[in-house]
């Protein structure tokens, strides 16, 4: 079992003839995912790595069968290819572009909440179900089938925890990156929600950062309605007040969002918490006696 | 990216909230100059992207232009939790009621915008919601939806206001929602809006941030950066595309990734020492690049030992390694370093690096502890 993406997603890739979106594909379709299409306006008719390349996302759909997309369009054109995506009624949309102005994604989100239809980031690595499917920009050769869900902000600091996991032997279900923007489609508590209701994941990595209260809101979530066992880390201990750290959602502002405050509301919902990103798998093999 | 109080208040005069009709200026003689346009009693207003201004003395009332002239002294290169004063505004002084406060905010957590006022104008509104959050009044909105006339009355008569006063809040409120949403703003703030001896509503002061992901699409705005508020190193970096923050610690960092910057920073505190920056050189990183961080690193004397902690995902070690060693070859320096790179083509990166005499370590703690430690011996 996983959570949102397995074997028999059927991924379409929007962007897939830029430079990103055909490299990456390139590795999506190495690792074992089903890429059945691509989608670049204009460019009908070509191939990437063998996947056939479509005009919009509607004739991608009705030619594949898709139902689930992968977004590597430039910032300025990611609103609407997203918006794309939904109007072609895909459930899953994925959106691993950085620098999305954030009112685009105020207008965004707000109605893809409203139509039921679920999207990740945008500002994120993506997500990876080990040996089924990988759809983003998660490392395969980091990864592997197992008992752990890890859901985090950053991307390269997840790739250091699921990598020191598959070091010791300790699998993953799924490893879901949301991204640091301010405004997401997908948050932390949707991520633990299909975690909790997993019957494959045994226990939760949860990895937050400066910025906003969506690791408080997790925290309450995890205290009030997470049974399994979670190690948490947050990073930007050192973060200096009012400086953006890299991710357009890693600022304290107001006082708020301090790495000291969200370690605290871990400590009082019972999680684990590592002072350090090394400390994450050894407390996680030691709560799973790996 | 923040502007200055001027600049956020004549854009806010563009979507027609009246402020007053000052001007900025960059020498006392300018400042003289604007109060005599002005004429009468005018504030003499210190220009720079931090709060505490009143407290610090950069704000001054100054009756006549000799007196104008001598409080723009007194204000430009005056020092302000660290920022230097470039420009003061003069602007007329009013005869004050009553202040408010209002401001459009983007709320995170709820994907939507607030609206917040307060009758406790002129102070911080952490300090209102700390000490009375009663008195703040608050409305979301849909962005599905936008702003709609009854927010306006909501937060109007929510703070006591009524009749012709109550029409004017409203109007301002639906100017403030467009201007934070034409100008791709995360905080549009007008505190004080004053109310006048008449009982019309003004700005007195203004404070916007913008989105930095959207000036793309704002190129008027982009023009408003004040190159005086970054450092050299910030700018540098910037124009290389390399996210920098500049700390006052010791451990120069030069890490791939946001969040394991963020880590490594952490890590180097955890094992006693302390960071002298954030850097996230991105992904993919070309050895030009990598060069680069590598000069805004070293350009800082305070920086004793330099760690770089690089996970190779799609980005190869080994690639990195060679990088390091170029850059290091073009930069004449003595302050040690400690290189990490696990990931994708590790060995291949230790193998590279063990030849140049190079400290490596396995862990981000330990290389943490080895740099803390290179660190302290100098």
């Amino acid at each position: 079992m996983s959570i949102l993406v397995d074997k028999h997603t059927r991924l379409l890739v929007q962007g897939i003839t830029g430079r990103e979106g055909a490299f990456h594909t390139g590795h999506m379709v190495d690792y074992g995912t089903q890429v059945v299409a691509g989608v670049t306006p204009g460019k009908a008719g070509e191939a990437v790595h063998g996947v056939p390349v479509f005009n919009t996302v509607a004739d991608a759909v009705e030619a594949t069968g898709a139902n689930a997309s992968v977004i590597y369009v430039p910032a300025r054109f990611t609103a609407d290819a997203i918006l794309e995506a939904a109007d072609a009624g895909l459930p899953l949309i994925v959106t691993i572009t950085e620098g999305v102005p954030v009112h685009d994604m105020l207008v965004v989100t707000n109605s893809l909440v409203q139509r039921g239809i679920t999207l990740v980031g945008p500002n994120c690595p993506g997500l990876i179900t080990p040996g089924e499917a990988k759809v983003g920009i998660i490392p395969g050769n980091i990864v592997r089938p197992g008992p752990v869900g890890v859901v985090s902000r950053s991307g390269t600091l997840t790739y250091e925890v699921l990598y020191a996991l598959t070091e010791r032997g300790i699998g993953q279900t799924t490893a879901v990156g949301i991204g640091g923007d301010p405004v997401q489609g997908t948050k932390f508590v949707d991520v633990l929600a299909r975690f909790q209701a997993d019957p494959a994941t045994e226990s939760i990595v949860i990895i937050g950062e400066i910025g906003g209260t969506d690791e408080e809101v997790a925290a309450d979530y995890i205290a009030q309605h997470v049974t399994k066992p979670v190690v948490g880390f947050i990073a930007g201990r050192t973060a200096p007040p009012g400086k953006r750290m890299g991710h357009a959602g890693a600022i304290i502002s107001g006082g708020t969002g301090t790495a000291a405050e969200k370690t605290a509301a871990f400590e009082r919902a019972g999680i684990h918490v590592a002072r350090h990103p090394d400390e994450i798998a050894a407390i996680v093999a030691r709560l799973i006696g790996a | 990216m923040n502007i200055h109080e001027y600049q956020a208040k004549r854009l806010f005069g563009r979507f027609g909230i009246p402020v007053p009709a000052g001007e900025v200026a960059t020498t006392p003689a300018e400042a003289r100059a604007v109060a005599e346009r002005i004429g009468g009693r005018v504030v003499v207003k210190a220009q720079v992207l931090t709060g505490g201004r009143g407290k610090a003395g950069g704000v001054k009332l100054a009756d006549g232009p000799e007196a104008v002239e001598a409080r723009a002294r007194e204000i430009l290169g005056m020092d302000i939790k660290g920022h230097t004063v470039h420009q003061v505004l003069v602007d007329p002084a009013v005869a004050i009621a009553s202040e408010i406060y209002l401001a459009a905010v983007l709320d995170r957590g709820q994907r939507r915008t607030t609206i917040m006022t307060s009758r406790q104008g002129g102070v911080d509104i952490e300090e209102v919601a700390a000490t009375d959050p009663s008195a703040i009044k608050r409305v979301t909105i849909d962005p599905l939806v936008g702003l709609q006339p009854f927010h306006g009355r909501r937060l109007a008569y929510g703070i006591g206001l009524g009749g012709a006063q109550a029409g004017q809040f409203g109007r301002i409120v639906a100017q403030l929602y467009q201007a934070y949403q034409s100008l791709d703003a995360t905080l549009a703030e007008i505190n004080p809006l004053v109310v006048l001896a008449d009982g019309t509503l003004m700005a007195l002061d203004g404070k916007v941030n913008l989105d930095d992901s959207a000036l793309f699409r704002q190129p008027e705005l982009e023009a408003l950066r004040d190159p005086g508020e970054e450092t050299e190193a910030e700018r540098m970096a910037r124009e290389a595309g390399l996210n920098y923050v500049d700390l006052d610690g010791s451990i120069g960092c030069l890490v791939n990734g946001a969040g394991l910057a963020m880590a490594t920073m952490d890590v180097t505190q955890l094992c006693g020492g302390s960071p002298a920056n954030f850097l996230d050189i991105g992904g993919g990183a070309q050895a030009d690049k990598v060069e680069t961080a590598m000069r805004i690193i070293l350009r800082d004397p305070r920086v004793k030992s330099v760690l770089v902690n690089i996970f190779g995902g799609i980005t190869r070690g080994d690639e990195v390694a060679r990088g390091i060693l170029a850059a290091l070859g073009n930069i004449d320096t003595d302050v040690p370093f400690v290189v990490r790179i696990v990931g994708t083509n590790a060995a291949e990166a230790r193998a590279i690096l063990a030849g140049a005499d190079m400290r490596t370590a396995p862990t981000l703690y330990e290389a943490a502890q080895m740099a803390v430690a290179a660190a302290a011996g100098r």
